[in-house]
């Protein structure tokens, strides 16, 4: 019984008969390892190139969205680089722990939201998330280019959605995609004509003081801070005035906004 | 079965004589789920055929050592190690396609026709002829999922392969893409129409009725 040769046991082991408890055990022993090994191996080696096609997966998706509003795919096209998502506490104007897969549990949660006093609440929200998620363009160096934040207020007739594109000094407005809204038609449903629309990019949000000084003009646009408003629309005017201007101020995206002018993204 | 028949006849037989899917009528449940495109049915293909040679070959070489008490278990835990192996390569290299597969390449797991080929062949066949064997009834499965994925994705979609062959009616052309082409039951009616038409051609293919109704004259003759 001594014999620990390992190829004497292995025919030992092969000879037995077929339904000897020992075989038995034996191959299911090694039928289960052999397999083990083989999916083991089959998930460790091919892990990265899964991960690596999820993360593709996403980043086409969100491209897609991006593309799908008219006026950023221009944006894109003229910038390019690599967009990437990051769900950012607007609060410490930091990237916040939670992802954008976890995004929609975490807002489910009435603690994430904070109540908006009056005198804040310039967009009509009543109240606002604490995370908010946001799209980066880094160019190929890898420096940021863009800043694509998502805003929302109340227009004359409901929600309005739009996305504010900034440019990396967090001053400049490269551009603005209206996501969703339901103004008049013709009237202030005209807040989505790429006429209007172009007026945008090249305005200054703040002043040297950092207050928020955007607005859209009752009449012509009268400074680098106004765009014209909309004739017979004022509602919807003020409407845009104000959701950019509680957005963009430090109740808004502002500490996101501060950080990165110093550089922290 | 005959003593010992060629392996030129072990590989064609299952094409159509022999067919799993229109005669045995094994492994429906994925050729009715993965045969709304062209695209999809094929890749299943090939993910069914590589398993059911692989786990062939190998169900074959450890044939004489399988303990009769274990070897269903034997045959399934080596079948569904090589179909996790399979869906962890179709992840990582064809990734849209696989999204679109979902669910159904772990499926070939409880695939019948799998454990049908291990259990009734590759377990008193050397290595060889189980995998040729394997091969055949992996192409005889695929050519019926290929039939019915080009009908399907031709008129449910007015193309093949992706291809566009009938000008859709939305870009400009003619032809009304008939949706029911895109849903389950449509793969059911076409599979029927398949095992009709083979066992017209085919008569020998044709079972006995199982059972008579009592006042059916035929029956009581």
């Amino acid at each position: 019984m001594a014999d620990l040769n390992p190829v004497t046991a292995w025919r030992r082991l092969l000879a037995l008969p077929n339904e000897s408890r020992t075989k038995t055990l034996a191959m299911a022993f090694l039928v289960a390892l052999v397999c083990t090994l083989m999916v083991t191996g089959a998930t460790v080696i091919l892990r990265p190139i899964q991960t690596a096609n999820r993360a593709a997966e996403q980043q086409a998706r969100l491209e897609a969205l991006i593309s799908g509003v008219p006026g950023m795919s221009h944006l894109l096209a003229q910038d390019g680089g690599t967009l990437s998502t990051v769900v950012v506490e607007l609060n410490r104007g930091a990237a916040s722990n939670v992802t954008p897969a976890t995004l929609a549990s975490a807002l489910e949660d009435p603690a994430n939201w904070t109540a908006l006093s009056a005198a804040q609440d310039l967009a009509g929200l009543g109240q606002r998330p604490k995370y908010a998620q946001v799209y980066f363009l880094r160019n190929v160096a890898g420096d940021l280019s863009l800043v694509l934040l998502p805003v929302s207020g109340a227009g004359y007739n409901g929600p309005i959605n739009a996305i504010v594109a900034l440019r990396a000094d967090m001053n400049t407005i490269a551009g603005l995609a209206i996501t969703g809204q339901s103004e008049t038609p013709g009237l202030g449903g005209r807040v989505e004509e790429p006429a209007w629309l172009a007026q945008f990019p090249g305005k200054q949000v703040a002043d040297a003081s950092g207050a928020v000084r955007f607005a859209v003009a009752r009449r012509g646009a009268s400074s680098d801070y106004e765009v014209d408003g909309i004739t017979g629309a004022t509602r919807t005017s003020n409407a845009m005035t104000r959701i950019m201007r509680f957005w963009l101020g430090p109740d808004g995206y502002g500490p996101l906004i501060d950080a990165i002018q110093r550089g922290e993204f | 079965m005959s003593a010992t028949p060629s392996l030129r006849s072990i590989l064609i037989a299952p094409l159509i004589r022999q067919n799993p899917v229109t005669l045995q009528i094994l492994g429906l449940c994925s050729a009715l789920a993965v045969t709304t495109s062209m695209q999809t049915a094929l890749t299943m293909c090939a993910a069914l055929t590589a398993v059911l040679v692989m786990s062939a070959g190998l169900i074959s070489v450890i044939r004489r050592h399988i303990p009769d008490t274990i070897r269903l278990i034997v045959q399934i835990v080596i079948v569904a190690s090589l179909v996790i192996v399979i869906d962890q390569i179709l992840q990582a290299y064809l990734f849209e396609i696989s999204q679109k597969l979902s669910v159904f390449v772990s499926l070939i797991t409880t695939n019948c026709l799998v454990l049908g080929r291990t259990e009734s062949f590759s377990r008193h066949n050397p290595p060889l002829r189980s995998m040729v064997d394997a091969l055949g009834n992996g192409l005889g499965y695929s050519l019926v999922l290929t039939v019915i994925g080009a009908i399907r994705e031709l008129f449910g979609a007015g193309s093949l392969l992706g291809w566009q062959v009938l000008p859709t009616v939305e870009q400009g052309g003619w032809f009304t893409p008939l949706n029911l082409m895109l849903m389950a039951p449509s793969a059911f009616f076409l599979l029927g129409g398949l095992v009709w038409a083979i066992r017209s051609v085919l008569p020998e293919q044709v079972e006995e009725l199982e059972y008579h109704s009592p006042d059916d004259p035929e029956a009581s003759a």
